[in-house]
């Protein structure tokens, strides 16, 4: 072998091993990687006990509720399978809405609702203009013949366990 | 017609054939930039949940697509250079390090001022920023190690070895959003199609491709004065029209 091949199978092999090297640390580190854990993870206690940890889901439609003081919040989150009850005290981002995704940092209650500190609202990779939402609202709508109104047209990421 | 390749891995002949190039990038680019920005204002429409701050799209995507992919260009000179021993490959690299690092800037910093308004949060460690911000932290590296060595011949060696042990990390970036639950929504631009409106694909990419054209214009810039810098005692220099004046 002449020596400059000899230095492209030394690159190759080095790169191929540290792949695999990172591909395990990351691998081992997956829960530590990931920013929240889902309501079903929380569930089978898979999220961590005792310290504070995030959740994300979609927020539950018709489950946000103002309390008396005008000030704390409370909803439901949920990815489907399982749903939590949030409760928060602040100001909630622009994009928070009922059926949209939400990522919040707080604390896990004995009665198994979580107390949030951060409300963060995570949008999806789709953008289109407002007009052509609503006339593909309008063209389902009319093709499913029902009376029922469809919130919106755009399918919404869900999130999943990984 | 049979073109000799190699003649322009030679600095002598590639350093006038990049000044014969740098015009043919660099008017498209600022062509392009001008017309990427005025679809992007005036034809895009208001997108339907985040109105007018998503507008910063357009810088966002193409600096954070280009911040990868100069990485990853920089790496595979970088190891044509340590392979091969050709030069002017290690100097390509070392011409691409500054703009790659600008980007990856430009994309951590429209990345929180998008991130304030809409998620509610100018930072968050979350797999995809992190990463990226890694990718800063990998660039700034680089420099500095290839700054800190006297000899260029070693300090392309050393810098050759970093960037190519930090190329692990841009798939990384690239798959974050798929692998782990971030904050960071998935991909918009997929093999399956792009989620997103026409006008603002066109604004997208029209701006994509002006900063790329941007890119080969200072690489090739650069590459030019780290090529007088490092040949400045040859005798090739000392007979170019410019040097002679």
């Amino acid at each position: 072998m002449k020596p400059r091949q000899k230095r492209f199978v030394f690159i190759i092999a080095g790169v191929a091993i540290l792949s695999a090297a990172v591909g395990l640390v990351l691998y081992a580190l997956q829960n530590n990687v990931s920013l929240y854990f889902t309501p079903t993870q929380v569930y089978n206690n898979e999220a961590p006990q005792g310290r504070n940890f995030r959740i994300g889901g979609l927020v539950v439609e018709k489950s946000i509720k103002r309390q008396q003081d005008g000030l704390t919040v409370t909803f439901d989150v949920t990815d489907t399978a399982k749903t939590m009850q949030v409760t928060y005290k602040g100001i909630l981002p622009d994009l928070f809405k009922e059926g949209k995704g939400v990522v919040v940092h707080g604390k896990l209650q004995p009665d198994n609702t979580f107390y949030a500190d951060e409300v963060l609202a995570k949008h999806d990779e789709n953008y289109n203009a407002a007009e052509v939402l609503t006339a593909l609202d309008q063209a389902k709508k009319a093709q499913s013949g029902t009376a029922e109104a469809q919130p919106a047209a755009s399918e919404y990421q869900i999130p999943t366990t990984k | 017609m049979a073109i000799n390749w190699f003649k322009y891995s030679a600095p002598s002949t590639f350093y006038v054939l990049a000044g014969k190039l740098i015009p043919w990038f660099a008017w498209p680019a600022a062509i392009l930039f001008f017309v990427g920005m005025y679809i992007g204002f005036f034809v895009a429409p208001t997108d339907a949940v985040q109105s007018e701050a998503y507008r910063i799209i357009f810088i966002h995507v193409p600096a954070s697509i280009l911040s990868m992919i100069i990485y990853l260009v920089m790496a595979g000179y970088a190891a044509l250079g340590l392979v091969f021993n050709t030069r002017l490959s290690s100097m390509m690299a070392t011409a691409l390090a500054p703009t790659g690092a600008l980007f990856a800037f430009i994309s951590l910093w429209t990345g929180a001022l998008w991130g304030k308004p809409m998620w509610g949060a100018w930072w968050v460690w979350d797999a995809r920023l992190t990463s990226e911000l890694i990718l800063l932290f990998l660039y700034l590296g680089f420099i500095a190690l290839q700054a800190s060595i006297e000899d260029p011949r070693r300090a392309d060696r050393a810098g050759a070895l970093l960037a190519i042990v930090g190329s692990v990390n841009v798939p990384i970036i690239y798959f974050s959003v798929q692998w782990w639950n971030t904050l960071h929504q998935g991909s918009t631009i997929k093999l399956s199609g792009t989620s997103m409106h026409i006008a603002m694909q066109q604004a997208m990419f029209t701006m994509l491709a002006a900063m790329w054209l941007y890119v080969i214009t200072v690489a090739l810039m650069r590459v030019r004065s780290i090529i007088l810098e490092r040949e400045r005692n040859t005798q090739w220099v000392a007979d170019l029209a410019e040097v002679k004046q």
